[in-house]
């Protein structure tokens, strides 16, 4: 369906990634954030601040990020999209909450703005070092789906993708920015509402008495309900079945982590998103995502130059993990470059489904900063040797 | 028994019956306050199909498993900010936050002081037996000096939190303590706070006979209720500063906030009318679709 | 006569005695069986001073009481008692 064109900021605007990060919640139909200033990030819902008022709907600065995370939640729950914005210390606290909406199902988004870390690290420069923690953070085995936008333009787009996954799955989605996407200031085009498209709320068309809150549909995702409707449906963290009452037992445990766990790896092919270029006849394929992905671009055209048949893979959907896409590039090319501003976190996973079929080579980088082409270069050519 | 067969326990539609007999333990009150929240419902008119309730996690955290109302068993100590975002997303909710000493006061204590500064438009229903019981009866922030807890076998040295003094410091808009003995005035009070607007708190406290009663060999529920009974003092109006509880002394129940302030949803929808006039577009309904 | 009378959902009683204890005209006591779980619920042991006041009910903390006003005496009220 299309946009609601209040939240449509509709023209070509100079924003940065923040703000343009903010301008997609609201396009995707976003009518509630709570958040908790933290820098790199906190941009995002100030202008949320200063937008909401006029388009319809509620912001407000929770006393911590504990808080923030889960009154998203209950706004969800409320019947309204909602999403929270932080960084790395802030990221952590969260993770009891991502857990929570993992489990209780809830459509919800967090956007990470990466700074340096750990712990209160670089607060004002780029890093890319929560990758794993997006995916693991919480304790317990759950499914998770991250983007991570490489400009102010994907961070306005992937937004309302990020959104729209949010719903269709009902999972919460993480919006992997980092410091440097984030505050780089580029032409962002927002279309015209009836171009944005947005995924409803899977509200469920059963009426009170015959509805079960966790009862899967054929995409292994059940329906939702919000408080108020005449549901009386019960929500818990505790391992529950479809009438969503708790069933603290191996079996119910089986049941519903395993389900959690299908209805994302099910549908590997759709959430495989990656940009390439130039893997067709590739002897080494660069796999970035973020601001890496623009440096890796410089350094695959060095590459080109020298003679080397060098592609690009750039990551959008980070996870789930595109497997099986990496695999069958893995059985053309001699190597995968994996540069990130971390000290090798994505590279691992490169390997780990590619690893019988091709090298793969990390350039790592401590953060707070960006690597330079060159440092690219240097390890495409040697891969390439 | 009973000799007309359509006469049904009017707190029979307000449960989850197919989820009784609760876990509770014999003797604790939780139910007891249960039951009064069920009655407090009914007297207030409330439409049931509009009220949400909301817990963090222990044994007082098991009352939304078994009401009959949209109810959502949320983690430990965040209840309340989940309540917050409930509300604030569908203002029309009547939203009340069920939980305990523990979940409130220790790990959730952040979030209580906020909601209720900000005056939140919820009703905060907290359970005080002492301890945190569904883990085994530890200390928590309201466990009185000199008792015996699993983390303090050699006595308590902490001193605890008068609750309801921190309600009325961080400026709720109504406080009361009651115990489970008091059956009626807790309903009423409990109907008082749902039908009133702002942020509502209750005390309640109620007997773990399981674990702090029996380890500081106070008897059973039934004993703990004598003593409610017999220690009692009703002193509405009071100040909550000067009425502490404490290990087996006078306890000071009543109302003892009750006054009128805008509540969280008109002070921000006032300001930014104020600012922005005619642009200003309320969200009274949700729109998510 | 009784103006009122209780009902007791055996299964759901874990012996508090609440009820007894606070029944103002003392209308329950323990009794000596017990249920599946082996407690021993309440019954009535002086139906004729039951008021049907539901004070039993409003204490009991597993829903497994309550009393409720014969209709003779439901009339005779003027205004609801509780």
């Amino acid at each position: 369906m299309q946009a609601d064109p209040r939240g449509v900021l509709t023209g070509t605007h100079f924003l940065d990634g923040d703000h343009a990060c903010c301008e997609g919640a609201l396009a995707a139909g976003a009518r509630f954030a709570a958040g908790y200033p933290i820098t790199p990030s906190t941009e995002v819902v100030e202008r949320f601040a200063l937008r909401i008022p006029t388009v319809g709907g509620t912001f407000i600065q929770m006393e911590d990020e504990l808080a923030a995370s889960i009154a998203i939640q209950g706004a969800v729950w409320g019947g309204a999209k909602a999403f929270t914005v932080t960084s790395g210390p802030g990221f952590s606290l969260m993770m009891e909450h991502i857990g929570f909406a993992a489990m209780t199902e809830t459509p919800c988004v967090f956007v990470n703005v990466q700074r340096g870390g750990p712990s209160t690290g670089l607060p004002t420069l780029p890093a890319q070092a929560d990758m794993m923690q997006a995916r693991w953070g919480s304790h317990g085995d759950y499914e998770i789906v991250a983007l991570s936008p490489n400009s102010p333009q994907e961070c306005f787009d992937l937004t309302v993708r990020a959104f729209n996954l949010s719903e269709e799955f009902r999972v919460p989605v993480m919006f992997m920015m980092d410091e440097c996407v984030g505050h780089m200031t580029e032409k962002v085009v927002i279309p015209p509402a009836e171009s944005v498209e947005v995924y409803p709320r899977r509200h469920t068309r059963r009426l009170p008495g015959t509805y079960q809150p966790y009862e899967p549909g054929a995409d292994l995702v059940p329906e939702m309900a919000h408080a108020g409707e005449g549901y009386r449906f019960h929500v818990t963290g505790l391992t529950h079945d479809e009438s969503g009452y708790p069933q603290m037992n191996a079996l119910a445990q089986d049941r519903l982590v395993r389900r959690l766990r299908q209805k994302i790896l099910d549908a590997e092919d759709r959430l495989t998103m990656v940009d390439e270029d130039g893997t067709e006849d590739a002897e080494v394929v660069v796999v970035s995502y973020g601001i890496t992905s623009r440096v890796a671009e410089r350094a695959i055209e060095m590459a080109r130059q020298r003679r080397v048949k060098a592609g690009r893979c750039r990551l959008i959907g980070v996870w789930p993990f595109p497997d099986r896409h990496l695999r069958a590039l893995a059985a053309r090319v001699k190597a995968f470059v994996v540069p990130e501003i971390n000290l090798g976190q994505i590279s691992r996973e490169v390997e780990r489904a590619t690893g019988r079929f091709a090298r793969t080579v990390s350039v790592t980088h401590a953060g707070g900063g960006v690597h330079r082409p060159e440092d690219i270069l240097e390890a495409i050519l040697e891969a390439a040797r | 028994m009973s000799a007309l067969p359509e006469v049904i326990n009017p707190v029979e539609p307000f449960l989850r019956s197919d989820r009784m007999p609760h876990i509770w333990c014999p003797g604790c009150g939780i139910g007891t306050t249960v039951n009064c929240f069920a009655r407090a419902l009914l007297e207030s008119q409330r439409n049931l199909d509009r009220v949400a309730v909301v817990s963090g996690i222990g044994c007082s955290g098991r009352v939304a498993g078994y009401v009959k109302l949209d109810s959502f068993h949320t983690t430990h100590g965040r209840a309340i900010p989940f309540a917050t975002g409930l509300k604030l997303a569908n203002p029309s909710l009547e939203v009340v936050v069920y939980s305990g000493d523990g979940d409130l006061f220790a790990i959730g204590g952040n979030h209580f002081i906020h909601a209720a500064r900000r005056n939140v438009d919820i009703k905060v229903i907290c359970v005080n037996n002492l301890v945190y019981a569904m883990t085994g009866g530890q200390t928590g922030p309201a466990t009185p000096d000199n008792v015996i807890t699993a983390t303090a076998p050699y006595g308590s040295y902490e001193p605890a939190f008068n609750l309801c003094a921190l309600a009325e410091a961080a400026g709720a808009s109504y406080v009361a303590r009651w115990t489970t003995f008091h059956v009626r005035q807790l309903t009423k009070s409990m109907s008082e706070a749902l039908r009133k607007r702002g942020f509502c708190f209750i005390e309640i406290l109620s007997p773990c006979p399981t674990l702090y009663q029996r380890r500081n060999k106070m008897g059973d529920g039934l004993d703990t209720m004598r003593y409610y009974k017999e220690r009692s003092k009703i002193r509405h109006g009071s100040s909550a500063r000067e009425a502490p509880l404490s290990k087996d002394g006078e306890i000071t129940v009543g109302k003892f906030v009750d006054c009128e302030r805008p509540d969280y949803i008109e002070s921000m929808r006032g300001r930014l009318a104020e600012r922005l006039g005619e642009r200003y577009v309320e969200m009274d309904e949700p729109e998510c679709e | 006569m009784a103006k009122g009378n209780v009902e007791i959902h055996v299964e759901r009683c874990k012996g508090c005695g609440f009820c007894v204890e606070f029944c103002p005209t003392k209308v329950l006591a323990l009794a000596a069986n017990f249920n599946s779980k082996g407690y021993h619920p309440p019954h009535v042991v002086a139906l004729e001073k039951c008021s049907g006041c539901d004070l039993c009910g409003m204490y009991c903390p597993d829903f497994a009481i309550f009393g409720w006003k014969l209709p003779a005496a439901r009339g005779e009220e003027a205004s609801d008692a509780g």
